[in-house]
């Protein structure tokens, strides 16, 4: 499994495009914010974690249909479901590449976009380790839409109709957390359910990917 | 003699055959008294008016969306499980009858929520939970339609069906803690009228009759089609080879 995480994310690095792009599309879509809204800045730090978790959310969406894409067109996809590794194994890798390449950047960029926006700094704790857990769900959600959307050609918008409603719970506990710890309360137990939600998918969702793959190489 | 004889698409024609024009019926009486009598022959709520009767079609509506999400995921795990092809159909032809039973209780709840709550919509847990069910209809509506190879169609939308329903649930209770956390719960429960009166409750049962008698009759003609259209395309195939 390691050689494949290694493998995505030396492609994710040197194929152009994948890496940068997902910082980028977070960056733009925070500085649309104070355009669409007013740069009160009041405003903009009672709304800053859900815009920021909304802004994580759409920006994970964007590499997602090359999780597998690529590998199903030159059919390097074929080759890795005839090795020895099973196929739970490999939705795992693709799905941890995924969140070292875009989940754990987009964390680290949150602080500073964080503070673009606003964000009071009781915040900023609680929205780096929410975006930490959450992305990693984010990731494996969204490579089980992947999976699932393989075999479509041009599936990238349906890909986004079946992955956003999964995406929902992760997206009100993050919110929550941050939300709480600007207001004062304890975002712990949100935090705990967050993490146990993340848990669930990281066990779960590699038998449901890897039955959706087996689907679509039959 | 079992119930799996059914999922023999040859057997299933006959069967169904025989029980549509019996459910059809069943359900247009059902429906017609059951309407009838709570539109026309119950009194008028003290407090809410006669705004209270659209209770006839907003909770079997309600009920129903949420069951054949249910029956989908019944039908889905027969597919998975012991591959059948008239499960799979039938998961198939009940989600767009699943969206409009959504769209029917939203709407009906939205025209009563006016006059009572004062607000066509309000981001009350259950309400919120609606639209989810809502959009995880849409989604997997979309991808029958996306995949062109019936069989990977099936096992598809059967895994998404499964993994839906988790997440729909989640999603269900996350919804509760979203809301008290930002504001007070639940602004009117009126809604809560448990011990629900006699007179409304006849004509509501039988209305609920009616609407799961309605969603048989559908399933199984949408059912039906789809069989047809599948041998249709069988008859093509082979005339062309």
């Amino acid at each position: 499994m390691l050689p494949l995480i290694k493998r995505d994310i030396t492609l994710a690095l040197r194929s152009g495009g994948g890496f940068g792009l997902a910082l980028a599309f977070f960056l733009i879509l925070i500085l649309f914010v104070p355009f669409g809204v007013g740069p009160d800045r009041v405003l903009l730090a009672t709304i800053a974690p859900g815009i920021l978790w909304i802004g994580a959310l759409l920006s994970c969406l964007l590499s997602l249909d090359r999780i597998f894409q690529l590998d199903a067109e030159d059919g390097t996809l074929d080759a890795l479901a005839t090795a020895p590794i099973p196929l739970t194994g490999l939705a795992t890798a693709k799905a941890a590449a995924h969140w070292i390449t875009t989940g754990l950047p987009l964390t680290v960029a949150s602080a500073p976009l964080g503070y673009l926006l606003g964000l009071p700094s009781t915040g900023y704790l609680w929205l780096i380790a929410s975006l930490a857990i959450g992305t990693l769900s984010l990731s494996f959600l969204g490579m089980f839409g992947a999976a699932v959307t393989v075999g479509i050609k041009r599936g990238g918008l349906l890909l986004s109709l079946l992955v956003l409603p999964l995406y929902i719970p992760t997206l009100i506990l993050g919110a929550q957390t941050v939300t709480r710890a600007i207001n004062g309360d304890n975002p712990t137990a949100t935090l705990a359910f967050l993490a146990g939600l993340t848990l669930l998918t990281v066990a779960l969702i590699p038998f449901a990917a890897s039955m959706a793959l087996r689907a679509n190489l039959r | 003699m079992s119930l799996w004889e059914y999922a023999n698409p040859v057997k299933f024609m006959a069967l169904s055959g025989r029980v549509l024009p019996f459910a059809t019926l069943l359900a247009a009486s059902c429906l017609f008294t059951g309407l009838i009598w709570g539109f026309f022959f119950t009194a008028d709520d003290f407090k809410q008016g006669s705004t209270v009767k659209i209770i006839f079609l907003h909770v079997p509506a309600a009920m129903m969306a949420i069951n054949i999400w249910i029956m989908m995921l019944i039908a889905s795990l027969i597919w998975l499980i012991r591959r059948h092809h008239v499960s799979a159909l039938a998961a198939r032809a009940a989600a767009p009858i699943g969206i409009t039973m959504t769209l029917i209780a939203l709407f009906t709840g939205a025209i009563w929520g006016k006059p009572m709550w004062g607000t066509y919509w309000a981001w009350d847990p259950r309400l919120t939970s609606f639209i989810i069910l809502f959009v995880f209809y849409l989604g997997y509506n979309a991808l029958w339609a996306a995949v062109d190879d019936d069989d990977t169609a099936a096992d598809l939308t059967s895994i998404l069906c499964m993994v839906g329903s988790v997440f729909a649930l989640l999603s269900r209770y996350a919804v509760n803690l979203w809301n008290n956390g930002l504001h007070q719960s639940a602004t009117l429960t009126v809604t809560e009228r448990s011990p629900i009166d006699a007179s409304y409750y006849t004509p509501l049962l039988i209305c609920i009759a009616g609407f799961i008698l309605l969603f048989i009759t559908l399933v199984l003609l949408r059912t039906r089609t789809h069989i047809r259209l599948r041998r249709t395309r069988a008859l093509l195939a082979r005339g062309s080879a």
